[in-house]
C-alpha cells in the first residue's frame, strides 16, 4: 500500500539527493533573468506563458531539477503563478523534481526495447551503479546512487525501437546496449569524471 | 545525381526508394547546409516561391498526400481549413514529437537531414501564408535540437528562413520549443496546449482541427516531420507525378520502422502499397529469429489492433471475387491493413515471435498508457491504471478467468468516451489481445482468484472472517 | 393539381433565429448556439454533468453529459434532401456518444438519453469516477447532496468491479481558511480551478500531477483565502470541496432550505437560509443572474451567528421609572404603555432613528407612526464602507433605496437629529433596529440623559440597555418582508425560522404600536395583518411601487427603478457573453 500523498506538501520541499554536489544550487541571477526574457522574446508579444517550458529547460540544465525556491521566479519570469507552474512541472515526467546524478541514465523499457532486454538492463545497470531498483517508484521514477554519480530512470519509448534496448546517458543516445556495452559505457563516463 | 553511398550495413534493401531517408546513413553527409545544397536543397522552396501560395496548395491537395503522423488525413485539404477572410496570424507547427512505440523516422530526419525538414516548413507556411512556425521537439531529442537549431541559424543566414526569404518579400520566423517527455503532447490540440505553456491537455473537440481555432486562438496547421519532408518532395516532383506513384489513395513514399522479432529491425523507405507485410517482414527483414516462427504484428505503431499471423483474412481480388489470405499478403499502404480491423498509422511494425507472451506484451502497453495518460479526462484517467492492475494481475497468475473479460470490458468502456484519441489508442491493444490471444490469458487465470483479494484493505478484512492457510 | 408548398419546419425555425431539435423522439425549437445539455435541461430531460457549469468555460473533461446524437445523412453533392410528412429529415445515429456540454444544437439534431449508447456510457463513466474514490459516503459532509451519489442512483451499476487498490491522496487538507480539501473524493472537474480564475480572477488553484495522480492543490505557503473561497464548495459536485464553518455540524437532509436575501450590503444577494427547526445552520447563494449570478462573498455567508446568538432579545423589557433596571414584560401591556407614552411626548421634541436594515414594510409603518405622532426628524442610518468590485457594495445597508423610495430619506438630517440630542431639543428617542450607539455616533451618556428611548431590536446593544422599553424584533431570517437593492430591484425576504422566544417581526410590532397610538385607524394600520398586506397599500400609495406584489416580485425579484447603479461582477459576465 502506498503512502497517501499530498500532492500540497510534494511540491514544498525539495527531495535531498546526493547528486546536488554535481550541480550548483538555484540563485536567480540577473544573468539568469536575462537569459530567461530572451526566451520570453521568442514568443509572439504578450504570450509570456509560452516560454515556461524553454524556462525550466534552462534551470534544470543548468541546476539539475526545478527545486522549489526556483518555481516561484519561473512564474514571475513568464507572468504566472506558482500554482500554474507547479502543475507544468509536476506534469512532465522529463522535468525532474529531484536532482539526478552527475550523469543521467534513462533505459527504455516500452514494448520493442523490453523485449531486446530493456528491463534486464535496468536490473544490471541498478546493480552496477548500486542502487536499488525498487527505489524507482512511480511517484519518483528516479533513483540516484550514494555518491552522486549516477541516476537511472526508467522511461517509457525514445523513439529508436528498431535499435534497442536503447539508453540515454545525459543528451546522449547509446542503442542495442549489451550488458557488455553497458559495462564499458559506464566506465567510459566514470573515466570522465 | 551521384551515386550515393551508405554506411557499411546501412545500405537500403534494393526494394526500397529512398526519398526522404535518401541522405540518412549517407557517407560523408553532414547536417549542414552545405550538404543540403550539394544535394539540391532549397531547390523546392524556390519553385514554390515563385508560385501564388494558393497553388501552393492545389500542388499538395492534387499529389494526394497524406499526414504521416498516424491519422493519415490529406495535407492539402487540412490547409484549406483555415476560414476564410480570416484576419488573425496563422501559426504552423511541426510535430517532432515523435513517441508511438514503434515509430522512429523523424528522428533521422532531424538529426541528420535538418534542412529537409526546414525547407518542408518554409514551403508549408508560405502555402498557408504563416509568418510564425515552430517546431515542438521532444525532450528526448536533446542532440537533434541543437542540430536543429544550428540549421535554422544557417538557413537564416542563407536567406531561406527570416526577413524577406530569396527576396519575395516573405517573412517567417521559426523557433524551437523542445517538449517534456510526454506522449500527449504529440496528440496536436495537447501539444498546442504545450506551446502555450498550460498543462498539454487535449483540447475538447470540435473544433476538430486547429486549423479553426488553434494556438494562441489563431488558425493553427499542425504537420508531422514526414509530412512536411513529403511537401518537400511534392514540390520537387509535381503533384501529378507525386499522385500517380504508389497506392492510389496513399501515394508516395512511406517510411517504415520494424522493431522486434526480425532478423534486420531498422527502417525502411518503400513506395506505399509497393510491398506487402510478408515481403516486408521475411526479404527487407530477413524473416523471423533462428529457430522462430512470427506469432503477431503490431502494424502500426502500439497503439494499433495487433493482428495474429495465423489470423484468417478475406480480400478481395480485382475482379470482386473472395479469397482468404494472412496479414503477410496486405499491402503496405495506408488503408489496406484497415480494412482487415487495424491501422498503419505512423508506419511502426512491432513484430513478435513464438517465444513471446501476449499476455506480458499487453501489460507492457498498459504501463505506458498508464504513465503517459494525461488525466484530463475520466475514463482514460481511472481505466488505464485499472487495465495495467489487471494485466499485471493477469501476468502475476493472480487472476481468475473473469478479469480476462473485465479486462475488455473496461476497454471497450473507454473507447469512444474520452476527449482525444487516446482513449483509443489505450483501448485497441487491450481490446486486440484480449480476444485475439483469449486462451494465453485464461491460461494464466485461476477461477479460485476470484474469492481472493486484490487490495489491502481487503486482504486486512479478510483476516477476520476466513482462516489464512 | 396544386398544393399550397407547406413551409417546412426548418424554415419556421430558421426565421425566429432557431433550431429544430429531436428530444428523446420529441421536437423542440431552440436558439442557434444553446448548448445541447442547457437544451435538453431546459425540456426536463435531465443531462448528469460533473464538470460542465453555466458561468464557467467549458472543460469537457468528466464525460458524464455523454448523450447519443444524430443528424440528417450527408447528402451526396447534388442530392436534394428528403423531408417526411412532417417536415424532417431523417435521423442518422451517430455510434460514438458525445458530450452535451460543449456541443451546441443544430437543425434537425437528434438527442437520445434513453438509448443503450448514453445510459451505457453513463454507467461506464460512473463506474469509473467511483474506482479510486474512497466511497465514505455515510461520514462525507456531501452525502445527500453529491452528485456522484444523485448520478448512481439514477445511473450507476448495482454492482462493484473494481478489485484493486486505490490511489491514495491527500485527505483533509486546510487549503484555506474557510474550506477543506479531500483529494481522494475529487472526480478532478476543476470547477474550484475555473472559478478562481476566471471569476475571481486569482489563480490560487491548480491541479498537479499527471494520469490518475492528477490532483487538485493550492500553492504551499499560498491559501485559497479569497473572500469568495466557499464558492468552491457549492460548486464542487462531490465532498472534495467542503466548509470548514459547516462541515460535521449537520446533515444536509434534515435541513431546509428557505430563498431569501443577503442583508449584509445593498447588492442583496440572493441566498438560501438553511435550518433545522429553529436553529440556522449555514448560507449559500442562490442564482439571480441579475443580482449575484451564482455567488457570494464568504463573510456575507458566515455572518449569520447573531441569529442564534444568546445575545438575542426575546422577550419584552420595560423600566418602571427611569432609575429602575429593566424588567421583562408581556407584550399586550407594553405596546399599552408605549402608545400611551408615544402620544404624551411632544412631536417637536421627539424624533426617529430607522435603520435601512428594516424591510419596506417596517419603514412604511414607522413612517406612517412618525407622522400620525406628528414627529417630523426621522432618518435612517447610512453605513458606506469600500466596494469590492465584486458582489459588495459600497453601501452596507441592504435597504437604503427602499428608504428612499417609502420615506424619501438618505441620512443626510442624521447630524441635526443628533445635534438637537446633544443640545437637549429632542427629548425622545425612538430607535428602530439600530445600534446608535454605534455608525449614528449618539454616546451612551446622551442616551441615558433622554427623557424616553424606545428601541426595537433584535439583539443587546448599548443602545437597548439605555431604553426605557426595548421591544424584541427579530433577524432577516425570522420575517417576511422587501428591500430594494442599489440597482432598484425589489427582492424578496421569507421567513426561514420562527421569531426566536417572545421576539415578534419588526412589521408586527410596529403595526401594534400604530394600531394603539391612533384611534381612527390609517389604511396602513388596518391592513398590516402581513408583511404582504402592506405591501399592498404600499404599492397603491407609493408610486415606484405600483403594480408591485409579493407575487410579481417573486423569488428573482422586480426592476422597479433604475439607480444606474451596476453590480460590477454581473456586469463581467454579461460581457463575456
Amino acid at each position: 500500500m502506498t503512502e497517501p500523498t499530498d500532492a500540497i506538501n510534494v511540491l514544498a520541499e525539495d527531495i535531498p539527493s546526493p547528486g546536488e554536489k554535481f550541480y550548483p544550487s538555484f540563485e536567480p541571477t540577473p544573468e539568469l533573468e536575462t537569459e530567461a526574457r530572451e526566451y520570453v522574446a521568442m514568443y509572439p508579444e504578450g504570450r509570456e506563458l509560452s516560454a515556461v517550458l524553454p524556462i525550466i529547460h534552462m534551470v534544470q540544465e543548468k541546476f539539475g531539477f526545478i527545486c522549489a525556491r526556483s518555481i516561484p521566479w519561473i512564474a514571475e519570469m513568464c507572468k504566472s503563478t506558482p500554482i500554474h507552474v507547479a502543475g507544468v512541472v509536476s506534469f512532465y515526467p522529463g522535468i525532474r523534481r529531484k536532482c539526478p546524478g552527475k550523469w543521467h541514465i534513462r533505459v527504455c523499457h516500452t514494448i520493442a526495447c523490453a523485449m531486446s532486454g530493456g528491463e534486464d538492463l535496468l536490473k544490471f545497470i541498478c546493480e552496477k551503479i548500486g542502487v536499488n531498483p525498487e527505489e524507482m517508484t512511480e511517484a519518483e521514477p528516479m533513483a540516484v546512487s550514494a555518491d552522486g554519480l549516477w541516476s537511472i530512470e526508467a522511461v517509457e519509448c525514445l523513439a529508436h525501437c528498431g535499435f534497442g534496448p536503447n539508453v540515454m546517458v545525459n543528451d546522449t543516445l547509446h542503442s542495442q546496449v549489451t550488458p557488455e556495452k553497458m559495462d564499458e559505457i559506464l566506465e567510459e563516463y566514470r573515466r570522465r569524471d | 545525381m551521384s551515386e550515393i553511398t551508405y554506411k557499411p550495413g546501412h545500405e537500403p534493401h534494393p526494394r526500397e526508394t529512398r526519398r526522404i531517408f535518401r541522405n540518412i546513413d549517407r557517407v560523408g553527409y553532414t547536417p549542414s547546409i552545405k550538404s543540403f545544397l550539394a544535394d539540391g536543397g532549397y531547390e523546392a522552396l524556390k519553385k514554390a516561391l515563385a508560385m501564388e501560395p494558393a497553388a501552393v496548395i492545389d500542388e499538395v491537395k492534387k499529389s494526394g498526400l497524406r499526414g504521416r503522423g498516424g491519422a493519415g488525413f490529406p495535407t492539402g485539404v487540412k490547409w484549406t481549413f483555415i476560414p476564410k477572410g480570416n484576419t488573425k496570424p496563422v501559426y504552423l507547427v511541426c510535430n517532432c514529437d515523435e513517441s508511438e512505440p514503434g515509430t522512429f523516422k523523424d528522428r533521422f530526419i532531424v538529426h541528420q537531414d535538418p534542412h529537409q525538414l526546414i525547407e518542408g516548413m518554409v514551403i508549408a507556411c508560405y502555402a498557408v501564408q504563416a509568418h510564425y512556425a515552430i517546431i515542438y521537439m521532444r525532450e528526448e531529442f536533446p542532440e537533434a535540437a541543437k542540430i536543429m537549431k544550428k540549421a535554422l541559424k544557417e538557413a537564416e543566414k542563407n536567406g531561406f528562413v527570416g526577413k524577406n526569404i530569396q527576396g519575395t518579400g516573405y517573412d517567417l520566423k521559426i523557433i524551437l520549443h523542445r517538449g517534456a517527455g510526454a506522449y500527449i503532447c504529440g496528440e496536436e490540440t495537447g501539444l498546442i496546449n504545450s506551446i502555450e505553456g498550460v498543462r498539454p491537455y487535449p483540447r475538447i473537440k470540435p473544433p476538430f482541427f486547429p486549423a479553426a481555432i488553434g494556438l494562441y486562438g489563431c488558425p493553427t496547421i499542425v504537420n508531422n516531420v514526414e509530412s512536411l519532408c513529403q511537401v518537400r518532395q511534392v514540390l520537387l516532383r509535381g503533384g501529378e507525378a507525386y499522385a500517380s506513384e504508389g497506392a492510389q489513395r496513399s501515394p508516395g513514399t512511406r517510411i517504415i520502422g520494424v522493431s522486434g522479432d526480425v532478423k534486420k529491425p531498422g527502417y525502411y523507405e518503400i513506395i506505399s502499397g509497393s510491398i506487402t507485410y510478408g515481403e516486408l517482414l521475411y526479404d527487407l527483414c530477413g524473416g523471423p529469429k533462428e529457430g522462430h516462427t512470427f506469432k503477431a504484428i503490431i502494424p502500426g505503431g502500439a497503439s494499433a489492433k495487433v493482428m495474429r499471423c495465423d489470423e484468417v483474412l478475406t480480400g478481395r481480388n480485382p475482379d470482386g471475387s473472395v479469397r482468404k489470405m494472412s496479414i503477410f499478403d496486405v499491402p503496405m499502404d495506408l488503408d489496406s491493413i484497415a480494412a482487415h480491423g487495424s491501422m498503419s498509422g505512423s508506419g511502426g511494425v512491432i513484430v513478435m515471435d513464438d517465444s513471446r507472451s501476449m499476455p506480458e506484451m499487453l501489460r507492457n502497453l498498459n504501463r505506458f498508457f498508464t504513465w503517459e495518460s494525461c488525466g484530463q479526462c475520466t475514463p482514460c484517467r481511472e481505466g488505464n491504471p485499472w487495465m495495467l492492475k489487471l494485466s499485471t494481475r493477469i501476468c502475476e497468475g493472480k487472476a481468475s478467468p473473469e478479469d480476462v473479460d473485465l479486462l475488455k470490458s473496461v476497454a471497450d468502456n473507454i473507447c469512444g468516451r474520452t476527449v482525444c484519441a487516446f482513449g483509443e489508442a489505450c483501448s485497441w491493444p487491450v481490446q486486440a489481445f484480449t480476444t485475439k490471444f483469449r486462451e494465453e490469458f485464461l491460461a494464466l487465470t485461476k477461477p479460485i482468484n476470484a474469492f481472493k483479494p486484490h487490495n489491502p484493505e481487503s486482504a486486512e478484512a479478510r483476516k477476520y472472517i476466513t482462516r489464512e492457510d | 393539381m396544386s398544393f399550397e408548398q407547406p413551409i417546412l419546419p426548418k424554415d419556421a425555425a430558421a426565421a425566429e433565429g432557431k433550431v429544430n431539435v429531436q428530444i428523446n423522439g420529441t421536437w423542440y425549437r431552440f436558439p442557434k448556439g444553446t448548448r445541447i445539455a442547457d437544451a435538453c435541461n431546459s425540456v426536463g430531460v435531465h443531462v448528469p454533468c460533473f464538470c460542465y457549469h453555466p458561468k464557467l468555460s467549458v472543460a469537457g473533461s468528466c464525460r458524464m453529459c455523454l448523450v447519443e446524437q444524430g443528424m440528417p445523412p450527408r447528402l451526396a453533392p447534388g442530392a436534394t434532401p428528403t423531408y417526411n410528412e412532417d417536415g424532417y429529415q431523417t435521423i442518422q445515429w451517430m455510434p460514438r456518444a458525445v458530450v452535451a456540454c460543449a456541443n451546441t444544437v443544430a437543425e434537425n439534431m437528434g438527442i437520445r438519453t434513453n438509448g443503450t449508447v448514453c445510459t451505457q456510457a453513463r454507467r461506464a463513466v460512473l463506474e469509473f469516477l467511483l474506482t479510486n474514490h474512497p466511497l465514505d459516503c455515510p461520514i462525507c459532509d456531501q452525502a445527500g447532496e453529491c452528485k456522484l451519489q444523485e448520478y448512481t442512483a439514477d445511473y450507476g451499476s448495482p454492482t462493484h468491479r473494481f478489485t484493486e487498490a486505490k490511489i491514495k491522496k491527500g485527505k483533509h487538507i486546510e487549503i484555506g481558511p474557510r474550506v477543506n480539501l479531500d483529494q481522494e473524493r475529487c472526480v478532478l472537474c476543476r470547477r474550484c480551478v475555473r472559478f478562481m480564475k476566471e471569476i475571481v480572477g486569482e489563480e490560487v488553484l491548480g491541479v498537479v500531477g499527471r494520469g490518475g495522480h492528477n490532483a487538485i492543490a493550492c500553492y504551499p505557503g499560498k491559501t485559497l483565502d479569497s473572500n469568495y473561497s466557499m464558492n468552491v464548495v457549492d460548486i464542487c459536485p462531490v465532498g472534495a470541496m467542503t466548509s470548514r464553518d459547516f462541515r460535521f455540524r449537520m446533515r444536509v437532509w434534515f435541513l431546509k432550505s428557505t430563498p431569501t436575501i443577503d442583508v449584509n450590503c445593498g447588492t442583496g444577494t440572493n441566498i438560501f437560509v438553511w435550518s433545522r427547526e429553529q436553529q440556522v445552520y449555514r448560507i449559500t447563494p442562490r442564482q439571480n443572474d441579475e443580482v449575484n449570478s451564482c455567488w457570494m462573498p464568504d463573510d456575507h455567508r458566515l455572518n449569520y451567528k447573531y441569529i442564534n446568538s444568546e445575545r438575542r432579545l426575546l422577550t419584552p423589557l420595560m423600566k418602571t421609572d427611569a432609575q429602575a433596571p429593566q424588567r421583562a414584560a408581556a407584550w399586550e401591556p407594553v405596546i399599552k404603555a408605549v402608545a400611551e407614552q408615544l402620544r404624551l411626548c411632544s412631536p417637536a421634541q421627539t424624533a426617529f432613528i430607522v435603520s435601512a436594515r428594516l424591510t419596506n414594510e417596517e419603514l412604511f409603518l414607522a413612517g406612517n407612526l412618525a407622522r400620525l405622532l406628528g414627529v417630523e426628524a426621522l432618518d435612517i442610518v447610512p453605513r458606506h464602507d469600500e466596494a469590492d468590485d465584486m458582489l459588495i457594495s459600497s453601501d452596507r445597508n441592504p435597504n437604503s433605496v427602499g428608504a428612499q423610495i417609502v420615506l424619501h430619506k438618505d441620512g443626510s438630517t442624521l447630524d441635526n437629529i443628533r445635534r438637537s440630542i446633544k443640545l437637549g431639543k429632542i427629548r425622545n428617542l425612538v430607535v428602530l433596529g439600530e445600534d446608535v450607539t454605534a455608525e449614528a455616533g449618539i454616546s451612551a451618556g446622551q442616551l441615558a440623559k433622554l427623557d424616553y428611548l424606545l428601541v426595537v431590536d433584535h439583539t443587546e446593544s448599548a443602545t437597548t440597555e439605555a431604553a426605557d422599553v426595548v421591544l424584541p424584533g427579530v433577524t432577516f431570517a425570522e420575517k417576511y418582508g422587501t428591500m430594494v437593492n442599489v440597482a432598484g430591484r425589489i427582492q424578496r425576504l421569507s421567513r426561514a425560522i420562527a421569531p426566536l422566544g417572545g421576539a415578534r417581526a419588526d412589521w408586527e410590532i410596529l403595526a401594534a404600536l400604530l394600531r394603539e397610538c391612533c384611534g381612527d385607524l390609517p389604511e396602513a394600520a388596518a391592513h398590516a395583518t402581513s408583511a404582504q398586506k402592506v405591501l399592498d397599500v404600499m404599492a397603491k400609495q407609493i408610486k415606484e411601487l405600483n403594480g408591485v406584489s409579493w407575487l410579481s416580485v417573486g423569488n428573482q425579484g422586480q426592476q422597479i427603478i433604475d439607480t444606474g447603479v451596476s453590480i460590477p461582477l454581473i456586469e463581467r459576465e454579461r460581457a463575456r457573453k
